[in-house]
C-alpha cells in the first residue's frame, strides 16, 4: 500500500494547492530557463520538496522522475570511508550531505567539484546546467558551508544548487547572500484541511468537515502529518464519524504520558524512570530537538508567569547547549532534573502559604 | 552517481572538461548578473580606496605586500584579487595564480607540499611573450576564516621564506579568525559594507544595461534591505526582475518578499504581545509566527533596530533587552532551536516591560 502523502503529491507548480502566488513566480523564474542557487526554507511538512521537485519538472520535463538511487562512497583526508546514498536522474541530484555527520565537508568538496566540473552539452537543446538538491543544509556543519562558497560562485555556469532547510538562520551569511531565498510558510490550517478533504476525494474516502478540521489542527500546520493521519485513521475506522477519535503519532503520545509523570512526582525515582524514557525516544529515532519541543508543554503546566519563565529560559539554554554537545540525553535529563526543582520548590513554597 | 556525470551529455566528439573559451561565448547566455557584473579591473571595484589605491600603484610597477582583506560577504575581495591578479599577469595569469578556497583541501599537508612547491618555483619579470609582468606569484587564500590554527601556523615559515618570489593574499570575513603571525606578517585591509549611494548607482547602472524597468522607490528598498552587500542587492534585483510576470513592473512587496525581510506588523505585534504579559497568548504568537518560516536571525535584528529606536521604552528596559537578543542571536547561529529561543526572549521582553 503505498502512502498517500506521496501518491497525491502535485507533480506541477500549477498544480500546488497552497502560495498559489509564489508558484506563479517560481514558474516565471523557470521560463526563461535559469534561475539563481536557491535557498528553500520553511517549516517541516510544509511542502518544500514537492515545490522543488515541481520547479525541475518545470525546467526538464517528465525525465526527472526517473530516479535512480545509488550508494556511493567518499574516502576522508584521514582515509576513512564514508558512504551515502544518492538520489538522481539525469538532470539533478539529491543528496543529504549531513548523513555523514562530521564528514560532510568531504561530501560536499568531492561531489560539488566532479558534477560541476562535468560540463553538460546537451544535443536536445536542454539547459546547460544540472541541480544538486541538497536537503537539510541548516544541518551542515560550517566547515560544509564554508566548503560550498567559492564552489557556488566558481562553476555557476554548470551547476545550480537548491538547498532545501528547516530554517534560514542557521545557514551561514555568505551562503544566503548567495542564493535567492524562497520562503515557504507553512499552509494554514483551512488549507490543510481543503486538502484532506480533497485527497480523501481521490481515494472514494468521504471526510466529514469536523474531522478534516480536527486533523488539520492536530498536525500543527503540517501537511505531512495531516495526510498521515488522515490514512491512520481510515485503516482505524471507516465510514468516518465527525467525532471520530485522530490518531496522533506514536511518541508524541508517550512523550506527552512522560511529562505527565513530571508533572505527577519530582523525585530521583522518577527521574530515573523518565530518564529510560527518554532514553528509549532516543533510540527509536525521535530528533533531541523535537523532545525538547515536546517538552516544552511542562511550562503549561506552571501555575505562575515567574515560573514559566524560569523554566523556558532553562529549556533554551540546554537546547542550545545540547547543540554543542554529543550526548543529547545529558541535556534532555539535566532539563527534567531542573524542571523538577523548580517546581517542586514552588509548589512547596505555595503550600507554606496557605 | 556515476551514470548521472555520465549522461552529462559529454559525447566521445566533445571536449574534455577543461573550459575553453568557446563554451564561455555559450554559457554567457544565462550567465548570472552577480558574475557579469564582477568587476574585470581593480578601476571597475567600487568604493574600498585603499585597497585600490595599493593596487593600482602595483600595477604601475611598485612592489606587492602580502596581504589581508576582511569584511563582510559581498563587498568585493574575491573580486578584487582576481580582477588585479588578471590585470598582472594578463594570460600567463594562470601559472601565476595559487587559488584555494574553503571548498579545496586545505589541511597542513597540503600547505606543507602544494603552497611551499607553489612558492618555490621561480617567476621571471618577463611573460612568454616579451611582455613585462611583475616578477612573483601570488597565493590567494580565500575564506581563510574556515582554514584550522595548525594550517595557518604551517603557513608562517612558508610566508617567510618565499618573500621573494611570491605574495600571498588572505581573504576572510572575521580578521578574529586569523592568527595573530599571519595578520602581524600582512597588511591589513577592511573591506567596508558599501555605502548606499554606491550601491544605487550600480543596481542603476545594470538596470540600463539589462533593459529592467525599476522605479526609484523599488532601488531604494533594495538598497536599504541589502545592507551594504552589494552581491545580494544584485542577487534580489535580478530575482524581482525574473519573478514578477512579464510586461508587469517590480513593486515593493515583490522585493520585501524576494529580501526575507519581515514585516513590520510582527514586529509591533510581537512587542504588543510581551506587554500584555501572558503566556499562553505568547505562545500562540510564537508558534504562529514560526510557522511563517521568517529567519529568526533576520527578525531579531530588525527588533534590536526598532527596540533601541522605541521611544516608550526606558534605557535600562532597553540594555536588558538588547542583552538577551544578543545572547539568543548568537544560540540561533549556533543552531539552538529558533522556537525556543524566541519564546525565551518573548519572555525576558515580557518581564523586562513590565516594571
Ligand atoms: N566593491 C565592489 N565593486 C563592484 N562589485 C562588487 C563589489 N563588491 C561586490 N560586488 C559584486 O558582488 C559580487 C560578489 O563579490 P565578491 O565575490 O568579491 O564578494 P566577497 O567579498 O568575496 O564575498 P564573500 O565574503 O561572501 O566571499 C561580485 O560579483 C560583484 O558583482
Ligand atoms: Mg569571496
Amino acid at each position: 500500500m503505498s502512502l498517500w502523502v506521496d501518491k497525491h503529491r502535485p507533480t506541477s507548480l500549477s498544480k500546488l494547492d497552497f502560495h498559489k502566488a509564489q508558484a506563479k513566480r517560481l514558474k516565471n523564474l523557470v521560463q526563461q530557463g535559469d534561475f539563481p542557487h536557491l535557498l528553500v526554507f520553511g517549516p517541516s511538512g510544509a511542502g518544500k520538496k514537492t515545490r522543488v521537485l515541481c520547479l525541475l519538472r518545470e525546467l526538464y520535463g517528465a525525465g526527472v522522475e526517473r530516479l535512480r538511487m545509488e550508494n556511493t562512497s567518499f574516502t576522508t583526508p584521514s582515509n576513512k570511508k564514508v558512504e551515502l546514498m544518492i538520489i538522481s536522474s539525469n538532470y539533478h541530484m539529491e543528496v543529504n550531505p549531513s548523513d555523514v555527520n562530521i564528514y560532510d565537508r568531504v561530501v560536499v568538496q568531492e561531489l560539488l567539484k566532479t558534477v560541476a566540473q562535468t560540463h553538460q552539452f546537451d544535443a536536445t537543446g536542454q539547459r546547460e546546467f544540472k541541480v544538486i538538491v541538497v536537503t537539510s543544509a541548516d544541518q551542515l556543519t560550517k566547515d560544509a558551508q564554508h566548503a560550498l562558497r567559492r564552489t557556488m560562485e566558481k562553476y555557476m555556469a554548470t551547476c545550480r544548487l537548491i538547498l532545501v532547510a528547516n530554517s534560514a538562520s542557521k545557514v551561514i551569511a555568505p551562503i544566503r547572500s548567495r542564493c535567492l531565498g524562497v520562503r515557504v510558510p507553512a499552509p494554514t490550517i483551512e488549507e490543510i484541511a481543503a486538502i484532506v478533504t480533497g485527497v480523501g476525494k481521490k481515494e472514494s474516502t468521504l471526510v466529514p468537515p469536523e474531522l478534516a478540521k480536527r486533523i488539520a489542527e492536530s498536525s500543527n500546520r503540517n501537511l505531512r502529518l495531516a495526510l498521515l493521519s488522515l490514512q491512520a485513521a481510515r485503516v482505524q475506522q471507516y465510514p468516518f464519524t465527525p467525532d471520530q477519535s485522530v490518531p496522533s503519532q506514536d511518541w508524541l503520545t508517550y512523550l506527552r504520558e512522560t511529562a505527565n509523570m513530571i508533572v505527577k512526582e519530582q523525585s530521583p525515582q522518577m527521574l530515573f524512570q523518565v530518564r529510560e524514557r527518554l532514553y528509549e525516544l532516543l533510540t527509536r529515532g525521535v530528533p533531541p530537538g523535537l523532545i525538547f519541543k515536546g517538552l516544552r508543554v511542562l511550562v503549561r503546566n506552571c501555575y505562575d508567569a515567574q515560573l514559566k519563565m524560569e523554566v523556558v529560559e532553562r529549556a533554551s539554554m540546554l537546547d542550545h547547549r545540547l547543540q554543542q554537545g554529543s550526548k543529547a540525553i545529558f541535556h534532555l535529563e539535566a532539563f527534567v532534573a531542573q524542571f523538577m526543582s523548580l517546581y517542586r520548590r514552588f509548589m512547596s513554597k505555595k503550600i507554606e502559604m496557605l | 552517481m556515476q551514470s548521472f556525470l555520465k549522461t552529462g551529455k559529454l559525447g566521445p566528439q566533445e571536449k574534455p572538461a577543461t573550459s575553453g573559451s568557446s563554451q564561455k561565448k555559450k554559457t554567457s547566455v544565462c550567465t548570472p548578473w552577480v558574475e557579469k557584473y564582477r568587476p574585470r579591473t581593480v578601476n571597475d571595484v567600487v568604493e574600498q580606496g585603499d585597497v585600490v589605491e595599493v593596487l593600482r600603484q602595483c600595477l604601475g610597477g611598485a612592489d606587492l605586500p602580502n596581504l589581508l582583506f576582511y569584511g563582510p560577504p559581498g563587498t568585493g575581495k574575491t573580486s578584487t584579487i582576481l580582477a588585479a591578479a588578471r590585470q598582472l599577469f594578463g594570460d600567463i595569469y594562470k601559472d601565476r595564480i595559487l587559488e584555494l578556497n574553503a571548498s579545496d583541501e586545505r589541511g597542513i599537508q597540503v600547505i606543507r607540499d602544494k603552497v611551499k612547491k607553489f612558492s618555490q618555483l621561480t617567476a621571471s619579470s618577463m611573460r612568454p611573450d616579451g611582455r613585462p609582468c611583475p616578477p612573483f606569484k601570488i597565493v590567494v587564500l580565500d575564506e581563510a576564516d574556515s582554514m584550522t590554527h595548525a594550517a595557518q601556523a604551517a603557513l608562517r615559515r612558508t610566508m617567510e621564506k618565499e618573500s621573494k618570489s611570491t605574495r600571498f593574499c588572505l581573504i576572510c570575513n572575521y580578521v578574529s579568525r586569523i592568527i595573530q603571525p599571519l595578520t602581524s606578517r600582512c597588511t591589513k585591509f577592511r573591506f567596508k559594507a558599501l555605502g548606499e549611494e554606491k550601491i544605487l548607482e550600480r543596481l542603476q547602472l545594470i538596470c540600463k544595461e539589462e533593459g529592467v524597468n525599476c522605479s526609484e522607490e523599488v532601488l531604494q528598498l533594495l538598497v536599504q534591505t541589502s545592507e551594504g552587500d552589494l552581491r545580494r542587492a544584485i542577487t534580489c534585483l535580478q530575482s524581482c526582475a525574473k519573478l514578477v510576470d512579464k510586461g508587469t513592473t517590480v513593486c515593493p512587496t515583490d522585493v520585501l518578499e524576494v529580501t526575507g525581510v519581515v514585516p513590520e506588523q510582527w514586529l509591533e505585534e510581537l512587542v504588543t504581545v510581551c506587554r500584555a504579559d501572558d503566556y499562553a497568548r505568547l505562545e500562540s504568537f510564537v508558534e504562529r509566527l514560526s510557522c511563517e518560516a521568517y529567519a529568526v536571525s533576520q527578525l531579531m535584528d530588525q527588533l534590536l533596530k526598532m527596540i533601541i529606536s522605541a521611544e516608550n521604552i526606558s534605557d535600562r528596559q532597553k540594555a536588558v533587552i538588547c542583552e538577551k537578543i544578543a545572547l539568543c542571536q548568537w544560540r540561533v547561529s549556533d543552531g539552538a532551536s529558533e522556537y525556543l529561543e524566541l519564546l525565551d526572549l518573548g519572555c525576558a521582553m515580557a518581564k523586562a516591560l513590565r516594571s
